[in-house]
């Protein structure tokens, strides 16, 4: 229409086009949808329908995966990207339980409870995790959460040489055996949380934020070493 | 035409001195927290009216109540409500901590530090540090003690930082609570000029309690004289704090209340440092007293007959949690 108009005026605005024309109707066909890449290839079928077993090790991969990151501290995202609690909460139960069963002259006098330990963990999580963020972190509640959870693990492995260490028997060696290995896992546990943790933080608050990680896992620390069995 | 003067940022003294010149101004500041507590030190040599306008904070309340009113905007279901409680960098705290340790005389601690920005983050975690502090160190004093004693247990004593950490934490945060009632109801019968806030009066008692965390590291020394010196120490240390704090709020008021109020903030404060010290190397088992009182005392009708008269007065120590019952604390203290 362009190009009749154009050429009735006398002047083409289309110069190549003015010798076009059309002269019948043709029809138009082709496909209008746009095609979507298929970027997954079980798309096919919803995870509903993939064996148990694909399921499970996919999960128990993620957190096999978290532990490494927990064991060679560098700086990944992969922690914070992915974040999952059963790795805090298989350490945290493990870790109650190994406390157990320490010297109970009387139920005053003992060593913390499976509960209170479970209480001290998660709720000293909590207030960990709260604190950062009201000093303004960017990090998330339940990132933060898994990244305290996880580093619980070295202090995990210390309870359990002092478990063993004790079995051999208490005494003076022992002890301080017992105190180099858990105040390594302890200045582990403290190094690898503040390596995940400290880059969400403003950065004249690093102090603040880092000192309630040092007090949490000194106290489990503390209870760790404390610990004397029956 | 503005001068230079006038463009630069007034001080604190400045501003509270020309308002005293002239009452009817208002002014709006905005707080930098820019080597402040320097300023004021070096200001210090001059004595008189700005010591008077500090301690008085004559048109402190004024700029108190606007910036309050500026800052706590958000309602109170939000989580920006209790951020702005911790708006705070770390050499704001580390100055707090250092000027509630060395108190200057003159000084009042909530104008030089506070400065209507109170935060949460302290009192907190000061009151967290203390708790386990006052635990592991007790703990640890009592291994040292009976270090040697073929008969000896170790035990680890975690029921202490329960009871530690429910009596630090209502000290913390009931008594503040009551003062500040008190203060409000005071001051809707005598025109005070000073008045706190409910969260200004929650800081300075949180960083008052800063110096006993030392002094609870320190009261590992088995020396029952060294214990008593340091405690008495700290709490003269920390009393001061909170006297030269409350005084000039409660100073305006009949002398007797005055007097009244301040003697009460002392005791709470000195009931408080007393029991740490009584927690602190004092177990709370029957069972182990029974035990150091067996190695210690050798048997014999005497050292049992102490055991049960110990026991029997122990047990209102258990109970008792929130250590407002005097008699208790004191009947223990003639045990020790």
């Amino acid at each position: 229409m362009a190009a009749a108009e154009g050429s009735g005026a006398g002047e083409t605005l289309f110069p190549g086009l003015a010798d076009m024309s059309i002269s019948q109707d043709i029809p138009v066909e082709g496909e209008i949808t746009v095609p979507v890449g298929s970027n997954s290839p079980d798309e096919d079928y919803s995870t509903l329908d993939e064996p148990v077993k694909d399921t499970i090790m996919r999960d128990l991969k993620a957190v096999g995966k978290k532990f490494v990151h927990v064991m060679y501290p560098r700086k990944s995202s992969a922690l914070l990207r992915d974040w999952d609690l059963w790795g805090p909460l298989v350490l945290c139960v493990a870790l109650a339980l190994m406390l157990q069963g320490g010297s109970a002259d009387s139920k005053d006098d003992g060593g913390p409870q499976f509960a209170e330990v479970f209480v001290i963990i998660w709720f000293g999580a909590v207030v960990i995790t709260l604190n950062s963020k009201l000093l303004g972190g960017t990090i998330s509640f339940f990132q933060s959460l898994c990244v305290l959870g996880y580093c619980v693990m070295p202090l995990t492995v210390a309870m359990l040489v002092c478990r063993l260490v004790l079995l051999a028997g208490g005494g003076t060696v022992s002890f301080i055996i017992r105190l180099i290995v858990v105040g390594a896992m302890f200045a582990w546990s403290t190094l690898a949380s503040t390596a995940f943790l400290a880059d969400s933080q403003p950065p004249n608050r690093k102090a603040l934020v880092v000192y309630p990680i040092f007090l949490f896992y000194f106290v489990i620390s503390w209870m760790i070493l404390t610990f004397t069995p029956q | 035409m503005a001068t230079a003067d006038d463009l630069k940022f007034q001080e604190f003294d400045d501003a509270a001195n020309l308002l005293a010149a002239n009452p009817d101004a208002t002014t709006i500041s905005i707080d930098e927290p820019v080597e402040i507590p320097k300023n004021q030190h070096s200001r210090l040599q001059e004595p008189g009216r700005e010591e008077d306008d500090e301690l008085l904070g004559t048109d402190d309340s004024d700029k108190t109540e606007l910036l309050a009113g500026q800052k706590k905007s958000a309602p109170f279901w939000t989580f920006d409500y209790y951020q702005t409680f911790f708006d705070v960098d770390t050499y704001q705290v580390l100055d707090r901590i250092k000027g509630s340790v060395f108190p200057v005389p003159g000084k009042n601690f909530v104008r030089l530090y506070i400065r209507s920005n109170p935060d949460l983050y302290g009192p907190f975690w000061i009151c967290a540090t203390l708790v386990f502090t006052i635990a592991v160190s007790g703990n640890l004093s009592n291994f040292f003690i009976h270090l040697g004693k073929p008969t000896y247990h170790y035990v680890p004593q975690f029921r202490k930082v329960s009871i530690a950490a429910t009596t630090i934490y209502a000290y913390a945060w009931l008594v503040p609570l009551a003062l500040w009632g008190f203060l409000m109801w005071r001051n809707s019968k005598v025109m005070n000029i000073v008045s706190y806030s409910f969260l200004e009066i929650v800081c300075v008692y949180g960083y008052s309690l800063f110096i006993y965390i030392p002094t609870a590291i320190l009261w590992i020394i088995p020396q029952k004289v060294v214990r008593w010196v340091l405690m008495v120490f700290s709490l003269c240390l920390s009393g001061s704090v909170l006297v030269m704090t409350f005084w000039p709020a409660v100073r305006d008021d009949n002398r007797r209340i005055a007097v009244a109020t301040v003697a009460t903030i002392l005791l709470l404060h000195a009931l408080l440092a007393v029991g740490c010290l009584v927690g602190h190397h004092c177990s709370f088992s029957l069972v182990s007293c029974f035990l150091g009182q067996v190695a210690c005392c050798g048997e014999g009708k005497e050292g049992l007959a102490g055991h049960w008269k110990n026991s029997s007065v122990k047990v209102p120590v258990i109970l008792n949690v929130a250590k407002i019952d005097a008699s208790a604390t004191l009947t223990v203290l003639v045990i020790n």
